[in-house]
């Protein structure tokens, strides 16, 4: 920095002013905080889920490690000797115990559980809503691509956080997720069985598992979500963040609120709003009540025994998948030369398939769309989601399967709640998890076409004000009030490409692959309505001077 | 999508094939210009906003001491009641605290920092100057290495780093501090003559115990004495249930298998392993609650409904001399989910 | 029509608590009166003298018991049939129900009606709950909050039911449930089991409302509805424009 020989020269004159400086001349903050003090971030409720999810995880390692310091990962058997009368001087392992003494004889440790419970489940679903956001928005596009997968990778590092946190208590309903998860993995071919018995340190349940998935729980994992929000947020910083469309954006500007000092405010505020919430749940509401459950014993089970609702999907595909599928068994013998092999289809398919296809397609779409739109250029004003209706439809199509899993993991709790028996739950959802994907796709593109319809509406005739107008003549019209030109622009101001046909490649030849891209280029925009131009605005003033005379005849006419 | 139009007059459903050109487009218009917020102009409701924000950071102050109430006031071991009640105070304290600050801070910037939107220019992210800077300066490296001329450092060295991980898995292999036997999971604690008793007491079961009707829950003796009570528990769980003998239809060679209309069968799910414990004495249906899967106890436990494949193992028993419930024999396939060297 | 099979199971059902006497005495003014009842009300499914029709299995030897869980539950009569009898209004009173148990005792020995020392809910509790885990749970939930079976079955929620009518219920194997006769849980046992219950519907839950017990299923759709909704009410808030 050439400012060095200035610097020496610089008295602060207060006594902050002198600490400040001392500390910049050492690390050189000025030039961070020049860079940073003023940056722009836009303003929008539906940008907070990743602050959200970020807040939640400061919340959970705050709470977590208050719990480390009173839990005791070890299975060793011990009696409970603790103030919980209904399980005095039952047989459990030190982990439920100490759980148990930790919500029962610790003042607060309940409290610091239920935040650290609520929290983890915060997390992972204001990850969730964040990546729903980020991708009916198509702010995944160029240049955040990669920024996408890194948040795909922390939605699975936050389910794998939470699945061994959930197993940790070594509860009655842990205990039987953990025998389900060991059914799973035996279920691997070749190596699944070894699998099963390097995890649980030989048979089920064994006396491992739980301070093996601690280690996991409080240190490699946490370790590397924490690297991956650093990254995620380096590459934040470095796009710049993503703007709705609208009057004075576009692709070449940012346009918000500087961080100094009304965004830092508002963020910063909100780690506290997010605090606050996740406490007020805590203070009133139930979670994972771990003394109902009783200690893990292989014998019994409770109804309704369900993962955490993250986990759900997997659960719910689990219990969808027939084991015999019109006769025919989905567990298959296969004669190998050295004996015959079990492939276990009814839990490999459901446990991997659908998981499988939602994360393969979710890390992969930015790639595919890019690929079929042949779009290379960066985008940094987002898609209202009605103006990109099939990748809007795509996501709901996503969304509806994810959901019939989801929904199919409490089929029980449908069936008594709602008074239909268990076995009709399931046929229906079997069919749902086909058909439901279907109409999703169908209703919003409908949906989001008929918006697009809507905005156009809107810009050509103005806003419907409901008051209703008689002509000399007798005719009855509604009065329209004219859009002021900035709504105008976030109605008309977006892009509406063509399906873009085959194009020869360097050889001239239009190859198979390029046809195939075309074919589905067309299935991506055929379906389309174009923004209204200056000259059809010019054109429906004209063509509706009627309504201006009506809004002259206003006065006149009788209104109803 | 072209016979989409309706008849307005103006003809605003113009889908398909109608092309944009990028000339007609409407203009940007800009920034929309900042209207004043009542504090901007109101200079008493500026005062009362800040009044807001004031009393907004006492109610975390409230908050916090609330909580310290709850710490010190409640003696958490006296009951349930206290204990709900100490828990409430901690967490209303703790929200109070908490959005007390949050929302203060929050309403501060939203009425009282300036509102004003700005425009800042976004950078190339790299610019053409860094790209060809960059590529100089990595091929300027590799050039120095010589790792393009020495195949041979090359070659070795690739080798070497492929292997060098290696040991670091090996070293998992004592995760399961045994001889990987996969056997293991074939056998439990059942043979012929161990007595059935019952979940969790041990005590035996004798067939005049079990009435039509019942279920029991039932360990092989001796279990609660064993070193490795879990593993084995796992596996060994058995439902004992008695129905009317003429309601049974077992298959050849299986007739044996019961007692008078007494039947013990696996209470681990073939499907992924969990306790099939919901018998259902009229339909003599078993249901398994994490996943649904139905056995039907008349047809040997045949799968029903569900994503279950195989039928529950059946374990063969009869009475001995003093009238009590043994084994027969162990269990004659593997109990549990299905593994690929199950055969 | 599943109840068809019971008459026949019940008549056998008896046989091991048979060993207890039948504590309860019926005058046989109450055994007339119940007979009475029972022509009018019940016969028409259960057949003269219970013997059963197809509509409804036999009575004889379900035991007092049964008719005091069925009939004081308000299971019987039953309003329609259905998968299984559901809980209702009470058809009779307390007296008429003591009768008609009175007469269908006299039918043929069953469990009888069981003894108040059982029923003072001062068991060992954590006997009981370990009891409840292994044999109840997996239906009633291991709160107690109610379980599914198949084809529109279900275990109801035990909050609320009298310490007598989940003895008897264990005693009869009412519909679906299977018989916990005296050989398989002692009625020491049973009063352990009633002691958990009834110790955990008193204490409530420690961490504040319980949102039914019903495991994370109902933990998960709160944060889904009530967590995001009212984080969600405050990114609103947060980046609306104060007037």
């Amino acid at each position: 920095m050439s400012a060095s020989t200035a610097s020496t020269n610089y008295t602060p004159k207060t006594k902050v002013g002198r600490i400040t400086n001392f500390v910049d001349e050492r690390v050189g903050g000025s030039g961070i905080l020049r860079e940073f003090g003023r940056k722009v971030f836009p303003d929008h409720w539906s940008f907070m889920f990743g602050e959200v999810a970020l807040y939640s995880f400061v919340i959970l390692l705050l709470s977590g490690t208050f719990l480390t310091f009173f839990f005791d990962p070890s299975m060793t058997e011990t009696v409970y000797k603790g103030s919980f009368v209904p399980l005095k001087g039952v047989e459990m392992s030190a982990a439920y115990n100490s759980s148990l003494n930790i919500s029962f004889d610790i003042r607060g440790g309940l409290f610091m559980r239920q935040v650290h419970h609520w929290a983890a489940l915060l997390f992972v679903a204001s990850i969730a809503v964040h990546m729903l956001r980020v991708f009916f928005t198509g702010a995944f596009r160029k240049p955040r691509e990669m920024n996408w997968v890194v948040g795909g990778f922390l939605l699975i590092l936050a389910m794998a956080e939470g699945f061994t946190g959930y197993s940790l208590p070594d509860d009655l309903l842990s205990g039987n997720g953990l025998r389900i998860i060991d059914g799973v993995i035996k279920s691997i071919p070749i190596v699944g069985t070894y699998i099963s018995f390097f995890l649980f340190g030989g048979e089920f349940p064994g006396t491992h598992i739980i301070s093996r998935l601690y280690t996991l729980h409080i240190l490699l994992i946490p370790a590397i979500i924490l690297l991956m929000i650093a990254v995620h947020l380096f590459m934040v910083v470095v796009h710049k963040h993503t703007q709705y469309p609208g009057p004075g954006r576009n692709d070449h500007n940012v346009v918000g609120y500087p961080l100094g000092p009304v965004y830092a405010a508002k963020a910063g505020g909100f780690f506290f709003i997010v605090f606050g919430v996740v406490a007020l749940m805590a203070a009133a509401f139930t979670i994972n009540p771990i003394w109902n459950y009783g200690p893990y014993d292989p014998s019994p089970v409770s109804a309704g025994t369900q993962p955490d609702w993250y986990i759900g999907f997997v659960d719910g595909a689990l219990r969808l998948m027939p084991g015999w599928l019109f006769g025919i068994p989905m567990e298959w013998h296969v004669p190998l030369p050295w004996g015959t092999n079990t492939l276990t289809l009814n839990v490999l398919l459901p446990a991997l398939v659908p998981a499988g296809i939602i994360f393969a397609v979710l890390f992969t779409y930015p790639w595919i769309e890019r690929w079929i739109t042949k779009d290379n250029r960066e985008h940094h004003v987002l898609d209202r989601p009605r103006n990109a209706p099939t990748r809007t439809a795509i996501g709901v199509a996503g969304f509806i399967l994810y959901c019939v899993m989801w929904a199919a993991a409490s089929s029980d709790l449908i069936a008594t709640h709602f008074h239909v028996s268990l076995n009709d739950v399931t046929y229906w959802l079997r069919a749902l998890f086909f058909i439901g994907p279907i109409i999703g796709f169908i209703v919003s593109k409908r949906i989001s076409l008929a918006l697009q319809r809507k905005d156009r509406e809107i810009a050509l005739h103005g806003r419907e004000t409901g008051r209703i107008v008689r002509l000399p003549h007798g005719e009855f019209i509604e009065v329209h009030a004219p859009v002021d030109e900035y709504k105008r622009y976030k109605l008309v101001g977006f892009e509406s490409p063509l399906p873009l046909p085959a194009t020869p490649n360097a050889q001239g030849v239009v190859d198979r692959r390029e046809k195939r891209r075309a074919k589905l280029s067309r299935w991506f925009f055929e379906d389309r309505v174009a923004p209204v131009t200056p000259r059809e605005l010019e054109a429906a003033h004209g063509h509706g001077h009627h309504e201006e005379i009506a809004a002259e005849e206003d006065k006149k006419a009788v209104i109803r | 999508m072209g016979d989409h139009s309706h008849d307005s007059p103006t003809g605003s459903d113009v889908v398909a094939a109608a092309g944009q050109s990028e000339t007609e487009r409407f203009q940007d218009p800009g920034i929309p210009p900042h209207r004043p917020r009542l504090a901007d102009t109101d200079p008493r409701a500026a005062k009362r906003a800040e009044r807001q924000v004031a009393i907004l950071f006492a109610v975390s102050v409230i908050g916090t001491l609330l909580f310290f109430v709850g710490y010190f006031a409640f003696d958490p071991n006296a009951s349930i009641g206290t204990l709900r009640l100490q828990n409430l105070f901690l967490g209303l304290g703790t929200a109070f605290a908490m959005l007390g600050i949050g929302v203060g801070i929050v309403h501060w910037a939203k009425t009282l920092m300036p509102d004003h939107e700005v425009s800042e220019e976004r950078h190339a992210i790299r610019t053409e100057d860094d790209r060809v800077a960059a590529e100089k300066i990595v091929e300027d490296i590799l050039e120095e290495t010589g790792i393009k001329r020495r195949p041979l450092i090359r070659n070795t060295i690739i080798g070497a780093l492929a292997l060098a991980p290696l040991p670091a898995i090996v070293m998992f292999r004592d995760l399961d501090n045994s001889s990987l036997s996969v056997d293991r999971l074939r056998h439990t604690m059942w043979k012929e003559g161990v007595r059935l008793t019952r979940d969790p007491s041990g005590t035996p079961i004798k067939a005049s115990d079990v009435t039509i009707g019942s279920a029991f829950h039932v360990i092989p003796e001796g279990l609660n004495e064993s070193p490795n009570k879990l593993e084995e528990k796992a596996k060994a769980v058995v439902l004992l249930m008695r129905l009317d003998p003429a309601a049974l239809h077992p298959s050849p060679g299986r007739e044996d298998w019961g007692y008078n209309g007494i039947v013990a069968y696996s209470k681990i799910c073939t499907h992924v392993g969990c306790p099939v414990a919901l018998y259902e004495q009229q339909t003599h249906h078993l249901l398994c609650p994490c996943h649904q899967s139905t056995f039907d106890l008349t047809q040997e436990c045949k799968v029903i409904f569900g994503p279950a494949n195989r039928p529950l193992p059946q374990l063969p028993i009869k009475v001995d001399s003093e009238g009590y419930l043994v084994a027969q024999s162990d269990f004659h396939e593997p109990v549990g989910p299905s593994y690929w060297e199950r055969g | 029509m599943g109840l068809l099979f019971t008459g026949g199971l019940y008549a056998v059902a008896t046989t091991v608590n048979q060993a207890k006497a039948d504590t309860q005495s019926f005058s046989a003014s109450d055994v007339k009166e119940g007979e009475k009842l029972f022509l009018a009300n019940c016969a028409t499914c259960h057949g003269m003298g219970g013997s059963g029709t197809n509509s409804g299995p036999s009575l004889v030897g379900v035991g007092a018991a049964a008719v005091d869980f069925q009939v004081g539950t308000g299971r019987m009569p039953m309003q329609m049939q259905g998968p299984q009898a559901q809980v209702k209004p009470k058809q009779f009173t307390d007296d008429q129900t003591h009768q008609l148990a009175g007469y269908v005792a006299s039918l043929g020995a069953g469990p009888s009606i069981p003894a108040a020392e059982y029923l003072d809910e001062k068991g060992d509790a954590a006997k009981g709950g370990e009891l409840f885990r292994v044999n109840c749970a997996m239906c009633h939930n291991a709160a107690a909050a109610g379980g599914a079976l198949t084809r529109g079955k279900f275990a109801p929620a035990l909050a609320g039911v009298s310490g007598q009518h989940i003895y008897e219920a264990m005693v009869t194997g009412p519909q679906n449930m299977p018989v916990f006769n005296d050989a398989n849980i002692t009625p020491q046992n049973k009063r352990d089991i009633i002691t958990f219950l009834k110790t955990i519907e008193a204490n409530g839950s420690p961490g504040g409302a319980d949102l039914g017990s019903l495991g994370p299923v109902s933990e998960g759709l709160f944060l889904w509805i009530a967590g995001l909704g009212v984080i969600i009410a405050f990114t609103i808030w947060l980046t609306s424009r104060t007037s």
